[in-house]
């Protein structure tokens, strides 16, 4: 019998029983959409469609739809890239790592953090495609022969890392994703009738819960957990080798994977964070997402905003400590020079705002929470814009100095992610289960407020 | 198929179907498998399973993974066309273990999960057998197949009930 100290918080609250947690979670797949949710759900593909018709542009006309020139050849479209990679860290982070780590707390969070992650993971796949100029031939990417008229891909370049690197952790995370929702899946077929009954029996693939599946499921998702650890940690280490690999001054610099990897563990949770404030409310699930998940996410985020926070200020030492007055000038120009407002927005928003989570009642207040969560995402956005930006904008050669403006091709693409991520991520919060029921079925009996209380009355 | 009959036996909580399982085994009766809402941990051991080898699947496909991902990128830049990129090797190891690393870990993921599936029986169309559709709701159903029993349908239910069985129904499949 496992006794839980009454010192610590709740991970479930209001007496909640199994049959309890069954009803809250399957009544929003199984009632009809809400007039809130179709309002959001209308605005979201208003915007995708919007954004489409400018990614179709951008298509059809070329990259000159952007505002890339001679000198910066590359901008809010790789920026976009690696905030939505960073962005879909978290959810495998939190159902992997903390799984490892027996963190009973993820069990409300991890299934929405997972299809976060997976839709954001889409949305930078969009910016891979829309690199390409000519996305009929993505194909290319892909290991083929000569007889598709070039060479191998050369294995020896960062970006192919990546499409191998993007490929794995996408089709990984949504085999991780879906493995977690198969016997939740059934418990919504158990109570379906008619054509739902037909369409959750075929998603939940003949689930019953039955001792011996279970022993084996929970042996392949701890092992899953373990494959995705590392790959985790190496899909974002392979997006900074894009610029790590490079010989360009700003970018050659061996702390990027790790710094990479913190920031994306960084935004990521920032935007768990937004998502889980506003479903617990729309959703009625503050039982289950309760201020002690707020307060360990927020922990998380003042972590991960620190280390990045280590991370800037050791890449200034090094550049001056490198005596290399090319990397000197790089960092310089990126604090002080023309685009030293985005410096000023990455260091204000990523390393000063989350300070302020110290403090245990800003930490655990829902609006302040939410705010800085935007904040920070905001942050992330200008660090990478910082880092492939003014890393280019002043290269080797003074007469082809210049600044960067964006066009309405750069922003276009931009609201076209925004879309197509919160339509997908409405479409999930309506038809699958927002929260593994499973999970927090078996932590309810050590850890929800109705069962410590019936210990410690037995106790006396 | 020939009709099988089993007696169901439903509890209430994982440790009364916990306690149950020692005292039924204990007694001789063979239980035909347990259902529960959420993985109960020690239930395969108390039911006698074997400890799962899932491991084992995902070894064997991981290393084939880095095996092909090895044979790949060694094969097309080092003896189908070997490119001379800046003087390096034709086929320098480092900068391949990118590559090597995210197929084994691809081929792991999916092999072990398809081998799961598989073992379990799992697909699209299988229409599973449900002695309690409330054992993925709240309930802990215990299923004993009376064929395979030696004791009478009643002993069985009274043993039931009284190891904690809130509800003893029959199932005939």
């Amino acid at each position: 019998m496992q006794v839980v100290s009454p010192i610590r918080e709740h991970l479930v609250t209001g007496g909640k029983t199994y049959h309890d947690v069954t009803e809250d979670i399957c009544r929003h797949v199984e009632s009809k959409p809400t007039k809130e949710w179709k309002i959001a759900f209308i605005i979201s593909v208003v915007v995708l469609i919007y954004g489409a018709s400018w990614v179709l542009w951008t298509w059809w006309e070329g990259l000159g739809v952007w505002g890339l020139n001679k000198t910066v050849g590359w901008a809010w479209d790789i920026t976009n890239f690696v905030w939505w990679v960073g962005i879909g860290h978290a959810g495998t982070l939190i159902s992997a790592i903390l799984l490892l780590f027996r963190q009973k707390w993820r069990t409300s969070i991890n299934r929405a953090a997972e299809a976060m992650t997976i839709f954001a993971v889409l949305c930078a796949a969009s910016f891979i495609l829309m690199h390409m100029g000519r996305p009929w031939l993505a194909y290319w990417a892909l290991p083929l022969p000569n007889t598709f008229g070039s060479l191998w891909v050369n294995f020896n370049s960062p970006l192919v890392w990546d499409v191998f690197a993007i490929s794995t952790y996408f089709s990984v995370s949504c085999l991780f994703w879906y493995i977690g929702m198969v016997p939740d899946l059934a418990t919504i077929r158990d109570r379906a009738t008619g054509i739902r009954k037909s369409i959750y029996g075929a998603l939940s693939l003949g689930w019953t819960g039955g001792a011996k599946s279970w022993a084996r499921y929970e042996d392949v998702s701890l092992i899953l957990a373990g494959l995705s650890t590392p790959l985790v940690l190496s899909v974002h280490t392979i997006v900074s080798f894009d610029f790590a690999t490079s010989v360009i001054p700003g970018w050659h610099t061996t702390i990027f994977p790790p710094y990479f990897v913190a920031g994306a563990i960084f935004s990521g949770f920032a935007m768990v964070q937004n998502l889980m404030l506003v479903t617990r409310v729309v959703y009625k699930l503050e039982d289950y997402i309760t201020i002690e998940h707020i307060g360990l996410m927020n922990k998380i985020i003042t972590v991960t905003g620190s280390i990045v926070g280590v991370a800037y200020i050791t890449e200034f030492f090094i550049a001056f400590y490198s005596g290399v007055q090319y990397e000197s000038y790089a960092f310089l120009n990126r604090a002080t020079g023309p685009l030293w407002w985005s410096y000023a927005a990455m260091m204000t928003c990523n390393v000063l705002s989350p300070q302020i989570f110290w403090f245990k009642s800003l930490r655990e207040n829902i609006v302040v929470s939410f705010v800085i969560a935007v904040v920070v995402n905001i942050g992330m956005w200008f660090e990478r814009f910082v880092i492939i930006v003014t890393s280019l904008h002043r290269d080797y050669l003074p007469s082809s100095w210049t600044y960067f403006t964006p066009r309405m091709g750069d922003i276009g693409d931009y609201i076209f992610s925004f879309g197509f991520f919160f339509t997908l991520f409405f479409l999930f919060s309506k038809y699958l289960p927002v929260i593994n029921m499973a999970e927090v079925k078996s932590v309810l009996k050590s850890s929800s407020e109705k069962t410590t209380e019936e210990k410690e009355v037995s106790a006396h | 198929m020939a009709d099988k009959k089993y007696i169901v036996g439903i509890f209430d909580d994982e440790d009364d179907v916990m306690h149950a399982i020692g005292n039924i085994r204990g007694n001789g009766v063979k239980i035909h498998e347990v259902f529960t809402p959420y993985p109960v941990h020690g239930l395969d051991l108390a039911l006698g399973y074997d400890r799962p080898r899932m491991g084992v699947a995902a070894f064997l496909f991981g290393i084939t993974g880095t095996s092909l991902a090895f044979l790949l990128t060694f094969w097309t830049l080092g003896v189908d066309w070997p490119m001379n990129i800046g003087g390096k090797n034709f086929f320098p190891f480092p900068t391949n273990i990118p590559i090597v690393f995210e197929l084994t870990v691809l081929l792991a993921a999916y092999g072990m999960s398809f081998t799961f599936f598989f073992m379990e029986g799992l697909g699209p169309t299988v229409k599973p057998v449900i002695f309690d559709p409330r054992s993925t709701d709240d309930k802990f159903v215990m299923a004993i197949d009376l064929g395979k029993n030696k004791s009478s349908e009643g002993d069985i239910t009274e043993l039931l009930k009284g190891n904690g069985a809130t509800e003893v129904n029959i199932k005939e499949i």
